[in-house]
């Protein structure tokens, strides 16, 4: 198993205890949290992935990607705060 | 493995186990305050050591690599910083243990105006 | 310090739009490079008005040096709240601390508080909530100081002296 190999799963890992945030709550905020930090980490999975099976076309999935969550994230902010 | 695999190899590895802190943050924090800012500022950092350390293992990809990092190190803290207002516009209280509260006697003020 | 004018605004605009496309395609073949230079030209005129106020006085060499100065300063300032953040998580007590407080700042424009509004929520235990006027609302995990002038001192006041050169706050 490489170095790379086992930060794929760390990263996995960081990913399913950060669904226990999203499935537990208590409030709205703190799922919206762990979705955004889940985004994040997948992100950063994607890049990993196009090291791992050499495709250079995986960097621009996770570009658009990050861009995409943080429209989503920002809509959920206008939402919550009765500005949508 | 080449001298530079070996420092992306480290940086991807490192970036991984703060991923990881970062989702303990996540559940081991008392309110949403405190989880908001140990889960983004983890996941920030870990985010620019594995793309830096995908871009370093594999010089081809680093100029791509580079933006997607700094695109999440100037977004993460704008969604941050957006959530926690509605978070505290929302009234989702402070956790029992803080010990002041200088936004909330502004707001009453700004209401009072 | 006002407006620079519309033609610095502009080339400033498509200079820093150009260096985007080249870090995105990633290659010197001369038809991206055309491609990309009239893409650039066509989007500066759409948005230079919005885009920047100061034109090309941004690639003054003196803001250029502080702006390289300040990239170590700040990941320095990141991986210390990391190992600050790893010690309050995995300790079996969770020593926090937290609350909001209310710091001063003595910049003006509207960039450079969003950038040091940034760099707070990323540094040692901050997290910013508000920005109103010249006042920052802070989350702070660890309150040492509750009052404006101790906290404005401990939280703002090292980036501001980086920040007043690289956004032109003059004042």
């Amino acid at each position: 198993m490489t170095i790379i190999e086992v930060s794929l799963v760390l990263i996995a890992i960081a990913t399913v205890l950060s669904m226990y945030r999203v499935f537990r709550g208590p409030t709205t905020v703190d799922r919206i949290i762990a979705i955004d930090i889940m985004t994040t980490i997948t992100t950063g999975l994607m890049v990993l992935f196009a090291l791992y099976y050499k495709r250079a076309i995986f960097l621009d999935v996770a570009l658009v990607y990050a861009v995409l969550a943080f429209l989503g994230v920002i809509a959920f902010a206008r939402y919550l705060e009765g500005g949508l | 493995m080449t001298i530079n695999e070996a420092i992306g190899a480290f940086l991807i590895f490192t970036g991984s186990l703060f991923y990881v802190l970062s989702s303990l943050g996540l559940i081991r924090m008392p309110d949403v305050y405190n989880r908001m800012q140990t889960a983004t500022k983890s996941a920030t950092l870990a985010s620019l050591g594995v793309m830096i350390g995908v871009g370093i293992y594999s010089p081809c990809c680093f100029p791509k690599a580079l933006v997607i990092a700094l695109f999440l190190l100037l977004t993460n803290p704008i969604s941050a910083h957006a959530l926690i207002r509605a978070a505290y516009r929302s009234g989702i209280p402070l956790w029992e243990g803080s010990i002041v509260d200088k936004y909330k006697e502004a707001l009453k003020e700004e209401g009072e105006q | 310090m006002g407006e620079a004018s519309k033609v610095s605004r502009y080339l400033y605009t498509v200079i820093i739009l150009f260096v985007i496309w080249l870090f995105l395609t990633n290659s010197l073949d001369p038809q991206e490079l055309t491609m990309g230079f009239v893409l650039s030209l066509i989007i500066a005129a759409l948005t230079y008005q919005v885009f920047t106020k100061y034109g090309l006085s941004n690639l003054h060499p003196k803001r250029i040096l502080y702006t390289v100065a300040y990239i170590p300063y700040f990941l320095w300032a990141m991986i210390m709240a990391n190992l600050d953040v790893a010690y309050r998580v995995l300790h079996p007590k969770r020593p926090i601390n937290p609350g909001i407080v209310e710091i001063k700042t003595n910049l003006t424009n509207d960039i450079a508080k969003l950038v040091l509004a940034n760099s707070i929520t990323l540094t040692p235990g901050t997290m910013s909530v508000d920005v109103k006027g010249d006042r920052l609302y802070i989350h702070w995990i660890d309150v040492k100081d509750p009052s404006l002038e101790g906290a404005s001192k401990h939280i703002g006041k090292p980036f501001e002296k980086f920040l007043r050169v690289i956004f032109h706050d003059d004042n």
